[in-house]
């Protein structure tokens, strides 16, 4: 067998809030050019795994390495992490006083130390990439839905980053915009690039993943090969999710 | 797009330049009522000799050879209410960031800014007045204890009004929603960065209307640094009521502290009305208008 680089190594992350124990030891290894879809209920704490990793929310015990470094450890500049992880969210959350352009080139010009010049290349390279030029001088309420999100994608993307956590990012769109926004991470992945995704659309994580963890109650109660777990899934709770997921119409 | 935009706005100010034909008329009517009222009063000739003279309107206005002019005076009142102003901008802003410094090292600092707006706001301006400007003098510190009264006026209202504005901003700071501040972190960028790029811009677009209501406030306060001597205007219309007998001179120094507030209250309401206009128009930022036309709006309202 052939050392596996490791993208992202989670091992035993609890997390709660006040009395409210979200994540109950969490271990999770993403290879790099790896695909891993979360699925579970709302509330099972998919959120707060991809904002820990990220390190947006302070864990309780257990570690996490990015690459070969502890992200976890005491002094750690998290800057510098979070400018290798991109994260994109449900609610885009782009910055509604900047035009697409700047949305994209405030990180890496900030935070990255690129010039404007540097900068702005980059971002119209992405935008011209993923079909939005025409939209780099608009502010971003004049987009669509899939075209914020896109965006979105975009601003992690001109990160450069490692690793790019989804977090449900096409759960506020409009049905007809959901799939301009999953052919663009289908194409990521055909890139090769590492993502955690969390997501509810099911046969989008059977097609694109290479493994599925389905998160209940704060634990990962099954993983594996999306075929395995869509098809035969051995954990009577993950039976009962898909059975609900499958009575709602939803694959 | 933007073609049905740009007549809609044009038929609403024909609307609108009737609306003011409207409420000139009604406004030349009701002057006319009350002077006809005012001038079948008993006391009418005496209150209009006394208030409203012409002569001492205009002599109090340029000033006499004893009574300095109100306009001269109305000057001081310009300029400390502009420089205050641009200190109050500056000030209030650090004492709001420093409110919200994270972290147990910070705890002074913000129990500085908590208890430097608690004071200032609740303690009356005069008050302020007095205690720095006598106050200060007879400490006899040297440098300190010798500026002019208009220095320790402005001070005074520096420390009273930035404590009023820094409370606007920081209402206008909490007011952005914590996504933003998450999403720029999760691009790498400092607490500061993210700060100074997205959320203190979106803050202050926000409060612009009650930092310019403060404003007004504080213009108009400026009357009171007259306690300490300084002779700007409402003092110098005091002086020259009390020599000529005759109090044009107030209604002078009334007309002018109106003059300097009217156009920033009519820019308050435009700001206000811009923005009403900006969200109901699906939140197109200035500059963006017409280079996205066509561009669909189903902006869910998830944006911070
Ligand atoms: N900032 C927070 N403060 C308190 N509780 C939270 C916070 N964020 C999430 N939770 C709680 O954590 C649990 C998991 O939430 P979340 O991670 O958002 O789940 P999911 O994304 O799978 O729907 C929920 O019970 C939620 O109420
Ligand atoms: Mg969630």
């Amino acid at each position: 067998m052939t050392e596996m680089a490791h993208a992202l190594r989670v091992q035993n992350l609890s997390k709660s809030f006040n009395d409210n124990s979200v994540l109950r030891g969490i271990s999770l290894d993403v290879a790099t050019h790896e695909v891993v879809c979360l699925i579970g209920a709302s509330g099972s704490g998919k959120s707060t795994l991809l904002r820990c990793i990220n390190l947006l929310e302070p864990v309780n015990a257990g570690r996490i390495w990015l690459g070969d470094e502890e992200i976890t450890r005491a002094g750690i500049d998290e800057d510098r992490v979070r400018q290798r992880i991109g994260i994109v969210f449900q609610a885009f959350n782009l910055f509604p006083h900047m035009t697409v352009l700047r949305n994209i080139t405030l990180g890496p010009r900030e935070a990255l130390g690129l010039s404007r010049s540097e900068a702005d290349e980059r971002a119209r390279g992405l935008l011209e990439r993923f079909g939005l030029s025409e939209k780099s001088d608009d502010y971003p309420d004049r987009l669509s839905g899939g075209q914020q999100q896109r965006v979105a994608i975009v601003r992690a993307l001109a990160m450069d980053p490692e690793l790019i956590l989804l977090d449900e990012v096409t759960s506020a769109l409009d049905p007809e915009l959901i799939a301009e926004v999953l052919n663009l991470i289908r194409e990521l992945a055909g890139r090769g690039m590492t993502m955690v995704i969390a997501t509810h659309e099911m046969s989008f994580a059977r097609d694109i993943a290479d493994r599925v963890c389905f998160l209940d109650e704060g634990v990962i109660a099954e993983a594996g090969p999306p075929d395995q777990i869509f098809t035969a899934p051995s954990h009577p709770r993950t039976q009962r999710f898909l059975q609900r997921i499958i009575a709602a119409g939803r694959m | 797009m933007g073609d049905t935009k740009r007549s809609a706005g044009r038929g609403s100010r024909l609307l609108g330049n009737r609306a003011v034909l409207v409420s000139t008329t009604s406004t030349i009517l009701f002057f006319i009522a009350v002077a006809v009222v005012v001038a079948l009063a008993p006391g009418s000739d005496i209150v209009g000799e006394r208030f409203l003279n012409w002569v001492h309107l205009k002599q109090s206005l340029l000033g006499t050879a004893t009574a300095p002019s109100v306009a001269e005076a109305f000057l001081l009142n310009v300029r400390m209410f502009m420089i205050a102003e641009a200190i109050i901008l500056v000030l209030a802003l650090v004492i709001a960031l420093v409110r919200g410094v994270p972290g147990p090292v910070f705890f002074p600092f913000r129990a500085v800014a908590v208890v430097y707006t608690d004071i200032f706001r609740g303690v009356p301006l005069i008050l302020v007045l007095y205690m720095i400007g006598f106050g200060v003098p007879g400490l006899g510190l040297g440098y300190v204890s010798t500026r002019s009264d208009i220095t320790y006026g402005i001070i005074a209202l520096v420390l009273v009004y930035s404590a009023y504005v820094a409370e606007v901003y920081r209402a206008g700071i909490d007011s952005v929603h914590q996504s933003q501040t998450a999403a720029a972190r999760s691009l790498g960028l400092s607490r500061w960065q993210s700060m100074r790029f997205v959320v203190l811009p979106q803050a202050v677009r926000r409060v612009i209307p009650p930092l310019l209501n403060d404003f007004i406030g504080l213009q108009k306060d400026t009357a009171l640094v007259s306690v300490l001597g300084s002779i700007e205007a409402a003092r110098a219309a005091q002086i020259y009521g009390a020599e000529q007998f005759n109090y044009s001179a107030y209604v002078v120094a009334a007309l002018l502290f109106v003059l300097v507030t009217i156009p920033l209250a009519r820019f308050t309401d435009h700001l206000i009305a811009r923005d009403r206009r900006r969200r109901e128009a699906g939140g197109a930022a200035p500059g963006a208008l017409g280079t996205a036309a066509g561009a669909p709006h189903d902006v869910p309202g998830a944006i911070g």
